[in-house]
């Protein structure tokens, strides 16, 4: 049974105290960037000078709060002595959970770990849910909550994000801003003094909002606890996870080898590998997996088909497989004889299916219908997505446009790319395989009408081919841990 | 790469070792306890030639980096010279000691297991690529204890060098079930005795396929 969350992630109403009229101070942001996105509950504020900020009631003090309002969470922006009785005012308001950003705790030497620690004691004794202190926020697009002093505010989703590091919190929400691949809980842990990464993990494989979980996570407490929750969590959802300080030597006192190699980021590795959770090692990388856990299907299996409209692409693209988990179909006689009723004899006949520029108006959906729905093949990588389009923005930008029948290509090419990634997106969906999209353009020319379709179909247009097997392969990974441990084809 | 570290606790001798690994049944290596040279000559007359003759004793822990491993003894000469050596070699510090004569095994394939105590995540087997170039190719996938087969086979499968345990030189493919029953044991071990500190099998040769420890060390608390 996980801890209750509801209050911080789902609440009725929110206030902010320590709000400020000052547009530099954490006490201003907090309430503007919980009224700029639009909480739909009622957000109060509360400081020593009452009267009205941005729209928002102000109340000199939690006890003025009116009686009427459901409030289930404060925002605490007050400076660590006056803490112990906003909590106490907090708790004789009904109001059930408080997210403390204010510094000067665990993170500030001895004397803040003992204030800390009393916090904490004081919180449990409350019964109120303390997330922070030192934290920067707390965001939760279903009910349109971002209460927290810092950007962006993500699209909705559903990757759940907790994170040791708000800054990092704020760097998966651009990445989803980016992707467009949303976000439907994200909290900034900070110390972590009373509710750690695996509580909100645990939340969040209980929470139908959240697909998969994402955290960043650096000093656990207790390894041991970590480890055994984390293992229940991935049996509920995919968790993806970054580890700060991990390459740190170990201070093992042993005479033996094994504990000489026994690195932190080895046993982490093990640590990872048997609880099925998915280790990246950069938060771009992290991203990406969660982003994919979220946005594909799993695949039935690790065998791979790539579609390319060019030989160099698919050739590194193979490459990239053959160094993962994942394996390169030997194309199957069947598939081949079909494609070959598609496309005149140049193209490659092999995997990777490369067209060689043999393709006409409906080729490039037809062939991957074909192969997507093929029995043999679990995921398709697709290349090639926007090199038309990149075309036809030369030819837009260009001083001959929109004579010699410019306008008429250029619209085709655009239609046609358009066309492409929703074709990928629908055979993904009817299948139930992944069905990934690589190429550099989704951030050379993120607006390319290839790229901007992927992303409008809800999913990553990877920027490169390694990225996609990648996240393939972690896809597979996860898959496969699943299907051995409930005793399946793979069981090693 | 940092070399192995001041001990915490005292060391088995190998003998010693062996046997407790054997008692969690991981496949050890035969090995005779001889006081003196005629001792280790009649122990390697039975064990039939080439032989292997170490200096053993509970305070000797890197046997390979003072020498005092000998290879490939042909004949009962080569065997006493040995003996006789390895025993002129032991300082007052070594305490008891004796030498250890075993059959030379053969494989082309070594690998290393072992069992540590992580101070974050507690007890964990080790797996991966051995000999001395051990720590230098650090190919090793650890598994926190407790841990079950699809585990252990999951560390093993995480080995970047997997050629080497496909048929390798005439050998066949490492027998996954018997490399997947070492590391079961060690896991085993590791929850029974919590007195143990560390053990180090290095090399666990991989004999026509099958795992086998020819030389293994055990930490216990002091």
């Amino acid at each position: 049974m996980s801890r209750d969350l509801s209050p911080l992630f789902a609440p009725r109403g929110v206030v902010v105290v320590g709000a400020s009229s000052h547009p530099g101070k954490f006490g201003f942001v907090a309430l503007h960037n919980l009224r700029a996105a639009g909480f739909a509950g009622p957000v109060l504020a509360t400081n020593r000078d009452g009267g009205e900020l941005l729209g928002a009631p102000v109340y000199p003090s939690i006890d003025d709060l009116p009686a009427d309002v459901d409030l289930d969470l404060a925002f605490v922006c007050t400076p660590a002595a006056a803490n112990p009785d906003v909590l106490r005012a907090c708790a004789r308001r009904g109001i059930r959970a408080a997210f403390i950003a204010s510094a000067g705790y665990g993170e500030a030497g001895e004397e803040g770990r003992r204030v800390q620690d009393e916090l904490v004691a004081l919180a449990d004794e409350l019964g109120i849910v303390l997330a922070g202190p030192n934290g920067q926020g707390v965001v939760s697009t279903p009910v349109g909550l971002c209460a927290q002093i810092v950007a962006p505010y993500p699209p909705r989703g559903s990757i759940g994000i907790a994170s040791q590091s708000g800054n990092f919190v704020s760097s998966f929400m651009n990445l989803a801003v980016a992707t467009g691949v949303g976000i439907s809980r994200a909290v900034s842990a900070g110390n972590a003094a009373a509710v750690g990464i695996a509580d909100y993990l645990e939340w969040f494989a209980d929470d139908p909002e959240t697909r998969v979980g994402l955290a960043y996570v650096e000093g656990l407490v207790d390894g041991r606890d970590f480890a055994r929750r984390l293992r229940a969590v991935t049996e509920r959802m995919p968790v993806v996870l970054v580890k700060g300080g991990a390459t740190a030597g170990g201070q093992r006192a042993a005479a033996s080898h094994t504990g000489a190699l026994a690195s932190d980021d080895r046993v982490f590795d093990g640590v990872c590998r048997q609880a099925g959770a998915v280790r990246a090692g950069s938060i771009e990388e992290a991203f990406e997996a969660a982003a994919t856990f979220a946005t594909q299907p799993a695949p039935p299996g690790g065998r791979v088909a790539i579609l390319t409209t060019a030989g160099g692409w698919g050739v590194v693209t193979a490459d990239a497989v053959h160094r993962s988990s994942l394996t390169l179909l030997p194309l199957p006689d069947d598939l081949r004889a079909a494609i070959d009723e598609k496309l005149p004899p140049r193209w490659s006949r092999n995997n990777p299916i490369d067209f060689a520029g043999a393709e006409t108006r409906d080729t490039i959906p037809e062939v991957l219908d074909l192969v997507t729905a093929h029995p043999d093949v679990d995921a398709v990588v697709m290349l090639g997505l926007g090199i038309q389009s990149n075309q036809a923005r030369l030819m837009r930008e260009g001083r001959y446009f929109p004579d010699h029948g410019l306008e008429r290509i250029v619209g085709y090419h655009e239609r046609q790319d358009d066309r492409f990634a929703r074709a990928a997106a629908e055979a993904s969906d009817r299948t139930g395989k992944p069905v990934l999209i690589a190429t550099e353009l989704a951030v050379a020319d993120p607006d390319n009408a290839g790229p901007a379709a992927v992303r409008d179909t809800g999913r990553v247009c990877y920027p490169s081919a390694d990225r996609a097997v990648r996240a393939l392969a972690q896809l597979w990974d996860d898959a496969r841990h699943r299907r051995r441990r409930a005793g399946g084809p793979d069981a090693a | 790469m940092t070399a192995p570290g001041p001990t915490a606790g005292r060391t088995l001798a190998e003998d010693d070792s062996a046997a407790l690994l054997a008692e969690f049944g991981i496949p050890v290596a035969p090995a005779t306890r001889c006081a003196d040279p005629d001792a280790a000559v009649e122990a390697a007359d039975a064990i039939g030639y080439p032989v292997v003759a170490k200096l053993v004793g509970d305070a000797i822990a890197h046997k390979t980096e003072r020498g005092l491993v000998r290879l490939s003894l042909r004949d009962p000469d080569a065997v006493r010279d040995a003996a006789t050596a390895l025993l002129a070699a032991s300082t007052p510090a070594d305490g008891e000691v004796a030498v250890l004569v075993a059959p030379m095994l053969r494989g082309a394939r070594e690998l290393v297991a072992g069992v540590v105590r992580d101070p974050q995540f507690g007890p964990c087997v080790m797996i991966g690529l051995g000999g001395v170039l051990t720590e230098a190719l650090a190919d090793v996938a650890f598994v926190p204890v407790p841990l079950d087969a699809l585990d252990a086979a999951e560390a093993i499968e995480s080995l970047t060098a997997q050629a080497l345990l496909g048929p390798v030189r005439g050998e066949p493919a490492v027998d996954r079930d018997a490399l997947t029953a070492v590391l079961l044991g060690l896991g085993a071990l590791a929850e029974a005795r919590p007195d143990v500190v560390s053990v180090d099998v290095n090399p666990l040769i991989v004999v026509d396929g099958r795992p086998v420890a020819v030389d293994a060390l055990v930490e216990v608390d002091a």
